[in-house]
């Protein structure tokens, strides 16, 4: 178990307090916790120290920031999802904060397939016997940043998440997850996975995987997967004594390995279809 | 008709010289049977040819229906007719056979100049051959090799080589991890496939059993990277019988 010293997205300051906490924290001070979850609303653009932006590209950053984020709330019981697909050229930062009540389910899918840095933040808080599904695709072969920053706060009994991200570098690219699942105190049968795999295609290419775990509750089923690799050479030879010539070979694979993030997707086919697009791309 | 010429085969794997050169043509309409103990250079020899990466050629040529083999990329040697079956077929997560095979066949009629198969024309011809091995179609829409035994896997090798229909098939090892019926089954596949007059078949093998079904024309003894005896059928008989310590000596 991994514990950070920032809190949850829960018990962060309201947005209309963020010009008043803006000199609280000067750079390279020791600093409480406190004064540490003060100055993550600020509008001083983020710099490594902190940790979800250590791999983050900052000069792209700086003419988005601050990022309003965009939030979803869900009555109890509601089902709601969203697709995004990103292959744009333009820098994107997103943050989807999400919060759901009791039984509500939520499904996000994600292609970050964008030429320039794309970062997506989500923050979600889940009810008792909330579902969230996470399902992302990252593709990249230039030398863009492209990152998935989670946090799923499990605030209440039996809530599930679950969070499958497969990313795919070429070039100079690097791909991020930095992924934390929260489990508060008394949020017992807890369910959350996170399943997280990277495809690097060069020596050049860089994978970034954090999942955490932070749990305050005992009755709590908590899983996560973490895997860089390359293409199967093996396969690659046999797909190619088959006669599928070295390109074919390596799309039919990675797209098996992005499908994995979009199953279940009520928008399966779009997704993939672009995500296969992408991929073209990058071969 | 020669369709393969090997002259003097000098192969390296990881710098380590394993095949010393290798003599061994092969006429349309032959078969024939290449046995040899442990680290010969057997499956180094069927790795070579279909062109493996690490598997390098340093002296000695290969012909392949009037081409120059090693001059070839692997998906180029298979376009041409070399069909390498897999001692230890691999399996792919997440792609179909379907897909996989109907992929390959068309990349392969597209570099030949021929028109792609449609997705029913494929199903047919993909069922005829299935069939033909007595393999249920339903296996083959799932993932490559994933969740296969090892006598349906070779099995499926076997299939794929009835659909893509290849000149030359050399067979690496496709009697090991079969049943006695499945040997059988296997045995006349690659009769029917494959026991055709502009066609021609490499065994490689350990043992006599699969030639019980599939009569060889010559048989040939590797030992240290080269064919040190050849001869019929009945050498595979003698090797049995004596061992290739005696035989190959």
């Amino acid at each position: 178990m991994m514990v950070r010293d920032g809190p949850s997205t829960s018990s962060a300051p309201p947005h209309h307090e963020r010009r008043k906490e803006e000199s609280v924290c000067p750079e390279g001070r020791l600093r409480s916790r406190e004064a540490a979850s003060r100055r993550r609303v600020s509008k001083d653009i983020p710099t490594r120290r902190d940790e979800d932006f250590r791999y983050a590209d900052l000069a792209a950053l700086a003419p988005l920031w601050p990022v309003e984020p965009e939030r979803f709330v869900l009555e109890a019981e509601e089902e709601a999802g969203l697709a995004i697909i990103h292959t744009g050229a333009d820098p994107v930062v997103r943050e989807i904060e999400l919060d759901l009540a009791a039984g509500a389910k939520f499904a996000l899918h994600l292609l970050n397939a964008g030429s320039a840095y794309g970062r997506f933040v989500i923050k979600a808080q889940l009810g008792a016997g909330a579902e969230f599904h996470l399902g992302a695709a990252q593709l990249g072969s230039a030398g863009q940043v492209l990152e998935v920053v989670s946090e799923v706060t499990h605030a209440a009994p039996d809530a599930i998440s679950r969070q499958v991200v497969r990313s795919v570098a070429g070039g100079k690219a690097t791909v991020n997850y930095l992924g934390k699942v929260l489990v508060k105190p008394g949020a017992d049968g807890t369910d959350g996975e996170q399943s997280v795999r990277s495809m690097l295609l060069t020596r050049t290419a860089t994978a970034n995987n954090r999942p955490e775990l932070e749990i305050h509750a005992d009755d709590v089923k908590c899983a996560h997967g973490c895997a860089v690799g390359e293409l199967d050479a093996n396969a690659l030879f046999y797909m190619a004594q088959r006669g599928l010539p070295p390109e074919e070979a390596k799309k039919l694979m990675l797209q098996a390995f992005v499908a994995e993030a979009f199953v279940g997707a009520a928008d399966g086919d779009a997704l993939l279809e672009q995500a296969t697009a992408a991929l073209e791309a990058i071969l | 008709m020669t369709m393969l010429q090997i002259s003097n085969l000098h192969a390296t794997v990881a710098d380590k010289p394993i095949l010393k050169g290798l003599s061994l043509m092969i006429n349309a309409g032959e078969v024939h049977a290449i046995m040899g103990p442990n680290g010969a250079g057997k499956s180094t020899l069927g790795y070579t040819l279909g062109g493996r990466p690490g598997y390098e050629v340093t002296d000695g040529s290969v012909t392949f229906a009037g081409q120059d083999l090693l001059a070839l990329e692997p998906h180029e040697r298979a376009a041409a007719g070399l069909f390498l079956g897999f001692q230890y077929p691999v399996e792919i997560p997440g792609v179909s056979f379907v897909q996989f095979l109907r992929e390959s066949l068309n990349a392969q009629r597209k570099s030949r100049g021929e028109k792609p198969l449609s997705g029913g024309e494929f199903l047919k011809l993909a069922r005829e051959k299935a069939a033909l091995l007595r393999m249920d179609i339903e296996m083959l829409k799932r993932p490559v090799n994933l969740g296969f035994s090892g006598g349906e896997k070779k099995r499926a090798e076997m299939v794929q080589m009835g659909i893509l229909d290849p000149k030359l098939a050399i067979l690496d090892e496709t009697d090991s991890g079969l049943d006695i019926d499945a040997l059988r089954i296997v045995g006349e596949g690659i009769n029917a496939v494959m026991r055709k007059p502009d066609k021609a078949v490499l065994l490689i093998t350990h043992y006599q059993r699969l030639l019980d079904y599939v009569k060889p024309d010559f048989v040939h003894v590797l030992a240290g990277g080269r064919i040190v005896r050849t001869g019929g059928p009945e050498l595979a008989l003698e090797l049995e019988e004596r061992g290739y310590e005696a035989v190959a000596a």
